[in-house]
């Protein structure tokens, strides 16, 4: 009975393996780019000058749709960040206004608030999306790709931007665009980037791919304001480890010789 | 007390004999710290002292991350974020937190592997080996609540799948999931017990640690031949043993010290690599993630649990593979009663050695079957790796006893460190006891 039961269960297996691996090949595959960040690797750090770059696509473009509730207005002068002078972030907050959470009014924003939540469409809030992708898996369920190129999600954003392929299909009333790197192939979210979109102040040729990457970048500073301070934080910790840990090997060593009879 | 015949406290000074009179805690920590210990452990034997350390790593940046943590779903993901971005060092107390779990579980998977290689569970240290059991289930249990905490979206659905479990047993188990959640789906009320029990399991866990250690100071440490250190007297015992401090304490801190810095490397560069994307989403009821997966260190029991895709008899397939997840772990406890070999030590057991191999490797295989969404062959490799996994305790374990000729083992652990380390070496006298004994 049980024999005969994991029979079948072994030619179900082989049946529905053969079968997927069939529906598989003819399946969509959503393909991540890897970018080579400035902010990757144990030495890596967030590049100023491109977050500033991508706080301006955020805020001409995504910023129409999208919010980054998390993100203080303060925070665009941390250390680490975007790092606006003083008058920069005051001139920058003058855009904004919020609902004030004692009076429920609307009053001009200040850099003690956050940026306001946006509803309006439905699109996601992009505060932690860097975090909350990924870009890569496997080869066949193992880790390695993430180990070695990391998870992956400003690589995802940034394959997400430029992923369109200009075709479009309408289904129940909504419009749908294809991309190459959204899981389901097809998107709601309209092509929002095109070659200079934007006037980067810094004399940065604007192309979609920049424009992508700098906004990606900048989307991981949102969802992880401390990575500068984190690496920082990881080096000394292994070389103060990394020194101690030679000290303890030659106690150690010392220590076990005459028992070893090694002294 | 019973053990390993060793000196033990005089108390010298004054206030050393007044309070030993009174309280004879020096007397405790010097017992514990001088205990004899088989001068031939192997590195395998340094797990220990990282799972002290993850205890103690994880309650205090526990109780600090609670500090700033709010248990309630409308603002349990973004006090998580309050801490990230807003408190000082609390990216490091929440990362530090994380890995630390992932920490604890690489080093209890492999003390727990040490103990079914070396035979460490044999008599007489069943004891310490069905604490140990607890231990690891009341840090499943302890785990698996933390992970609902941050609220993010494999929070909510690993909790749902979880707790789901009890609902599959006949009969009562719907009234017993809506009794553990607190209602009839994971909500406030699920988050504030979790949150309470999260807080409670470290100090029962630190009070079985301490069980523990006490249970294997009473039969004195296994070691790598599973020979016993000779009882016959002080003199004999101190042949095969040397005290834990410094000789151990030492040895310990460095891999310790080792240890620390491939973690400091983890925390510092990658720390969301063992995590979830789909947890920096927060809870949403109404969206089910495309694969729920538990945290990698679930993945072998998923996998098992997830194997039994057919009803047998009467019961559930569901049921079933609730009852072979808690069984995997059953008949490992009972390992000490189900291996029949007189010999200890996988190292003289010329059979024991692959079955044991092909354990090792069927864990392997059964984390990844875990992590993979059931589909294609993945059903059929978790059900054969259940199957070997079960088989290895209830079948080859109880069977090798007799089937297998062992090779011949040192007489003494004396016997076996001297082959590593021959008393013909330069100049050789003997190891200076820290005590000054008299000479034999």
């Amino acid at each position: 009975m049980i024999r005969s039961t994991i029979l079948a269960a072994l030619v179900a297996g082989g049946t529905l393996a053969g079968s997927t691996a069939g529906l598989l090949a003819a399946e969509f595959e959503a393909h991540i780019e890897d970018v080579a960040f400035p902010f990757e690797g144990p030495f890596g750090s967030f590049d100023r000058n491109q977050l500033q770059r991508g706080l301006q696509v955020y805020q001409e473009v995504c910023s129409a749709c999208h919010g980054i509730s998390q993100v203080y207005f303060r925070n665009l002068g941390d250390t680490g960040g975007p790092e606006l002078e003083e008058e920069q972030a005051r001139a920058f907050v003058a855009m904004y206004e919020v609902t004030d959470k004692e009076t429920a009014e609307t009053r001009p924003a200040t850099l003690a608030d956050r940026f306001p939540p946006n509803m309006g469409v439905g699109a996601p809030d992009l505060s932690l999306m860097a975090k909350a992708r990924s870009g890569f898996h496997g080869p066949y369920g193992t880790a390695i790709n993430p180990l070695f190129k990391g998870v992956g999600g400003p690589e995802y954003i940034h394959s997400l931007l430029i992923g369109y392929t200009g075709e479009e299909k309408e289904e129940a009333g909504e419009v749908y665009y294809e991309n190459t790197a959204f899981p389901s192939q097809w998107i709601k979210m309209t092509p929002p980037l095109s070659d200079d979109l934007v006037t980067y102040t810094d004399g940065t040729p604007a192309t979609a791919d920049q424009m992508a990457q700098d906004v990606a970048a900048f989307l991981m500073w949102t969802a992880e304001p401390k990575l500068n301070a984190r690496k920082e934080a990881g080096l000394t910790a292994i070389l103060f480890l990394g020194i101690l840990a030679v000290l303890l090997y030659y106690t150690n060593k010392r220590l076990w010789a005459p028992i070893k009879r090694q002294a | 007390m019973a053990g390993i015949p060793h000196e033990h406290y005089e108390p010298k000074t004054g206030f050393e004999k007044w309070l030993y009179s009174r309280l004879p805690i020096g007397g405790l920590i010097y017992d514990a710290l001088m205990i004899p210990t088989p001068k031939n452990l192997n590195w395998m034997w340094i797990w220990g002292i990282v799972l002290a350390f993850c205890l103690v790593l994880q309650i205090i940046t526990g109780i600090t991350l609670a500090m700033h943590y709010t248990p309630h779903v409308d603002q349990a993901f973004n006090s998580v974020e309050h801490i990230m971005r807003d408190v000082n060092g609390g990216w490091a107390l929440r990362y530090l937190h994380a890995n630390g779990a992932s920490l604890f579980f690489i080093a209890v998977y492999l003390h727990i592997f040490r103990g079914l290689f070396y035979g460490s569970y044999k008599a007489p240290r069943e004891v310490t080996w069905i604490i140990g059991m607890l231990i690891y289930l009341a840090m499943m249990a302890t785990a698996f609540m933390g992970y609902v905490l941050p609220w993010g979206q494999m929070s909510f659905w690993g909790a749902t799948v979880i707790t789901g479990l009890f609902g599959a047993i006949p009969g009562i188990g719907p009234d017993i999931q809506t009794w553990l959640l607190g209602g009839p789906a994971v909500d406030n009320a699920t988050l504030n017990r979790f949150f309470s029990l999260h807080y409670l399991l470290p100090f029962v866990i630190a009070g079985l640690v301490i069980v523990h250690i006490w249970a294997f100071h009473t039969t004195g440490n296994n070691n790598p031949t599973g020979v016993e250190v000779r009882r016959k007297d002080i003199e004999t015992a101190k042949k095969d043993t040397v005290p834990f401090w410094p000789y151990f304490v030492i040895k310990d801190l460095f891999a310790l010290v080792v240890i620390l810095a491939v973690f400091s490397a983890i925390v510092g560069f990658m720390p969301n690599f063992l995590g979830h994307p789909d947890n920096y989403i927060p809870a949403n009821p109404l969206s089910t993630p495309a694969h729920i997966v538990p945290e990698w260190y679930f993945l072998p029991f998923y996998a098992i649990l997830r194997a039994i895709t057919f009803d047998v008899l009467f019961l559930d397939a569901k049921f079933v593979g609730v009852l072979c997840m808690f069984g995997a772990i059953a008949v490992m406890a009972l390992a000490p009663w189900l291996d029949t070999s007189t010999v200890r030590s996988g190292k003289y057991r010329p059979m024991f050695k692959w079955w044991f191999a092909l354990l090792a490797i069927d864990f392997f295989v059964l984390m990844w079957a875990g992590g993979m969404p059931p589909e294609g062959p993945v059903p059929i490799i978790s059900l054969l790796g259940t199957i070997y996994w079960f088989a290895y305790f209830l079948v080859v374990l109880p069977l090798l006893g007799v089937l297998e000729t062992p090779l011949p083992q040192p007489a003494t652990i004396e016997e076996d460190f001297d082959s590593h380390y021959p008393p013909s070496g330069p100049a050789a006298p003997r190891a200076p006891d820290l005590s000054a004994t008299p000479a034999e």
